[in-house]
């Protein structure tokens, strides 16, 4: 058995950090005022604690800050000079660096997610993502070989809550590196590092209307598809909000990238380095609580050495901390909403009706926040509703295979797409395993790593286009012919 | 016996094309093209349900060995394409002729059409060095991108021009690792279905490209409501329904939904149909459309001693 140390409390301080009581939106440069009238709460998801108020923002502010977001493309934006946009860009990425730690607190008090993870993923890529589209900015020309490019206009952008600030800035930096402006709504539960983000815009004196923000529930989300003054939709999300919002642009002309949801299959191969490959797996499916549309939430293990896997993983499992999201110990922090609490708990209990056995970690998780531990499913089958389904939670699936071929026809039989990992010390093997594999990333002795010079985006019904790289900026041009084709 | 009883012609039974065979429709239907001068020239099948669903599956079966094969080898295929019908080029410029176009505008598409395909022969060993990265991620890993096919593809031919506008769809799905289902053009169907014989002493492995005629109408919604079909190319010249029908059954599964300018109508061939040919054959040399049915697949591995 492993030694159990115990850990002092460090947990981060907030002392430094402030944030409104109530938000309004962020539309043409300036927030508007909050409106008690259209209020709704969000918690601190680790105490269930009212953290602030946002104001629902209703059709008439999203026509608004769509209209914003025009005036300032058809202005300037939009035709101006491209070093200029990345010169503000390269700004936004610098502040986000010098502010670097108050983001993270923010992030963590906000989603729930180890101030770790926020402190050392979330912000600092974040802040790469702005710096790398930066420098893009004057260079359009070099992505697009024999094409004149020119921006869309105005973008819609909708963000999940698992990676707030890092989805926004997904998001916003191709975005407005190719020239367009942008309207973006956050997730209901997490909208506080995009207001922040917001005041740190009018710190960087980006023109008004550049970015415009409307928080608010999934309504909102629908009025922002639905306006006229739309010429793109970014939607990171479900697939089944997804195909949702594919259908009502059926006909309306506007161009559309979806981030969808995952079932990525952690393939672990007899000649793979287990002790490695069982830490790969916490990073697999614990990162973020298990909320990510990438995650590795099917084990497929072969046969030889499954037992063993299995039981380096439950003596890891134990030493996993759940709970303070701020507490720099913590591996595992809070569920993000009772809501995706309610979602894992009926899953898992989907799983044991199904037939599975259940294995979870002990020790103590804090009774005040949403909390759920680390899981794991085995005496599951291809069919169960727990290896089709997106769970977005701490929670594992186990299968296991002979053959190469086997691995491969499991990982890629399920409607999702987006990556996949594998595990063995055999570079052809990764080569082959690797190309067949359905998925738009392949993680080879690694896991859940993300650059922004590196394209991420599903395969199947994991969604379409690409965010990150030079692959990334295509969804946001139009392109025209620029070369005779006859040379 | 008469002389005119000796040079008897003997028409062609014009049928599908799946998985390298030539099969009539399962459903018997059938409609009837005539001539400009209104003699009869073909009975066409009607295609259904029932023969899209067969052409998926035999696309299926052979789309991840064409995938597979090297880029060199398929180059050789595409170009085998191009030497086949340049040796039967006459056949197709009477076949045009007898639905209407003119001796040049025949003679035009084609030298394009031929043209085309060595085009894109050209492309397939050359995608992932213009396309592909090898990405400088911050850490200690070997990142690169590479293109990949998206699997089966359905595509809707325009009206016109017959054998130009199909090849416009067609070729860069081949480039792609794609195996293709297409829907010939109603109206001008005929060469489609005998560029089907090129196709097949060509070496393209049988179920690559599948061709089917019938009515636009009645085909769509099968093929937008396949579960096994990836992505879906039609033309924007197709009826505002039709393309609105592509867009919101397309979600189905998330199919990929592009609209390729490759086609006119059938009277624009007719009245201006050297321009049309001129300019198609121009913006069908496109190598991103090879992209719009691909996947970008990024893969990641530590360094480390």
């Amino acid at each position: 058995m492993p030694i159990h140390w115990e850990y002092a409390h460090a947990p981060e301080s907030t002392d430094h950090v402030q944030y409104e009581k109530q938000y309004g939106l962020f539309i043409d440069g300036a927030f508007t005022h909050y409106d008690p009238s259209k209020s709704f709460d969000s918690l601190n998801p680790a105490t269930r604690e009212l953290l602030y108020q946002c104001t629902q923002a209703d059709e008439k502010d999203v026509d608004a800050a769509v209209k914003a977001a025009r005036k300032a493309y058809e202005e300037h934006w939009g035709s101006g000079k491209g070093s200029t946009r990345g010169k503000y860009l390269y700004r936004i990425a610098r502040m986000l660096q010098e502010r670097a730690r108050e983001f993270a607190v923010l992030e963590s008090l906000d989603g729930g997610k180890p101030i770790r993870e926020s402190r050392d993923i979330d912000i600092p890529l974040a802040a790469a993502y702005f710096f790398y589209y930066a420098g893009w900015a004057d260079k359009l020309a070099y992505a697009f070989p024999a094409k004149k490019v020119t921006p869309l206009g105005v973008c819609g952008q909708i963000i999940p809550w698992n990676f707030p600030l890092l989805m926004l800035a997904w998001k916003i930096a191709p975005a407005l590196a190719c020239g367009n402006t942008v309207v973006l709504k956050p997730a209901e539960t997490t909208s506080l590092t995009a207001l922040k983000f917001c005041e740190l815009l009018q710190d960087i004196g980006l023109p008004n209307g550049v970015v415009n923000l409307i928080t608010g529930p999934g309504q909102t989300g629908e009025y922002l598809v639905n306006h006229d003054g739309i010429d793109k939709i970014a939607f990171t999300g479900s697939t089944g909000v997804g195909k949702k919002i594919q259908q009502s642009i059926a006909g309306r002309n506007i161009k559309s990238t979806l981030e969808l949801g995952g079932k990525g299959a952690y393939i672990i191969f007899e000649d793979a380095s287990l002790n490695e490959a069982v830490e790969g797996i916490v990073n697999a499916i614990f990162f973020n609580q298990g909320h990510v549309c990438c995650a590795g939430s099917r084990l497929l293990v072969q046969e030889g050495v499954a037992d063993r896997v299995i039981e380096l993983l439950k003596q890891r499992m134990a030493t996993l901390i759940v709970g303070d999201p701020l507490d720099k110990n913590t591996d595992v922090g809070a569920i993000n909403s009772q809501n995706q609490l309610n979602t894992i708990q009926r899953y898992v209990d989907i799983g044991l009706e199904e037939g599975a056995e259940c294995f979870q970690c002990e020790g103590n998780i804090p009774s005040s926040g949403f909390y759920f531990r680390p899981t794991l499913l085995t005496k599951v089958s291809q069919s169960s509703t727990v290896v089709q389904e997106e769970i977005f939670g701490p929670v594992l699936t186990v299968q296991t295979f002979r053959t190469t071929q086997e691995a491969i026809d499991k990982a890629n039989n399920t409607p999702y797409g987006l990556a996949n990992g594998i595990w063995t010390d055999k570079g052809s093997k990764i080569f082959h395993v690797g190309s067949q594999l359905r998925s738009g990333v392949v993680w080879s002795n690694t896991y859940n790593k993300f650059d922004p010079t590196s394209p991420f985006g599903g395969y199947k019904e994991s969604g379409k286009g690409r965010e990150g790289g030079v692959q990334g900026l295509a969804p946001y041009v139009h392109l025209e012919s620029n070369v005779e084709a006859e040379i | 016996m008469s002389k005119e009883q000796e040079l008897l012609i003997i028409p062609k039974t014009y049928k599908n094309y799946v998985g390298g065979a030539f099969p009539r429709t399962e459903s018997g239907r059938y409609y009837k093209l005539n001539s400009l001068d209104g003699k009869h020239l073909a009975n066409v099948c009607l295609s259904t349900r029932k023969d899209i669903r067969n052409a998926v599956q035999v696309a299926r079966k052979a789309q991840a060995s064409w995938q597979n094969r090297t880029a060199y080898n398929q180059g050789q295929i595409i170009y085998r394409i191009a030497e086949i019908l340049s040796g039967r080029r006459h056949q197709f410029e009477a076949e045009l002729e007898s639905l209407g176009y003119s001796k040049e505008v025949a003679q035009m598409e084609l030298e394009s059409a031929i043209d085309l395909i060595v085009y894109f022969a050209g492309w397939t060993d050359k995608v992932q060095q213009v396309f592909g990265a090898v990405n400088p991620v911050a850490s200690h890993h070997f990142n690169f991108s590479r293109q990949e096919a998206v699997g089966v593809v359905g595509m809707l031919a325009p009206e016109a021009p017959a054998l130009l506008g199909a090849l416009a769809m067609l070729l860069p799905n081949m480039v792609a690792g794609n195996s293709s289902i297409i829907i010939a053009s109603e109206k001008l169907a005929l060469p489609l279905c005998t560029f089907a014989e090129v196709l097949e002493t060509s070496d393209v492995p049988a179920g690559v490209v599948n061709i089917l005629t019938g009515k636009k109408e009645e085909l769509v919604g099968h093929f937008v409501s396949h579960m096994d079909v990836d992505a879906l190319i039609a033309d924007p010249t197709l009826s505002f329904e039709l393309r609105k029908e592509l867009e919101v059954g397309s979600t189905s599964n998330l199919k990929r939904l592009h609209f390729w300018a490759t086609g006119c109508t059938v009277d624009e061939i007719h009245s201006t149909g050297k321009s049309v040919i001129e300019n198609m054959a121009k913006s069908a040399k496109d190598p991103y459309r090879i992209l719009d049915v691909q996947e970008v697949k990024t893969t990641w591995h530590p360094i480390s001693e």
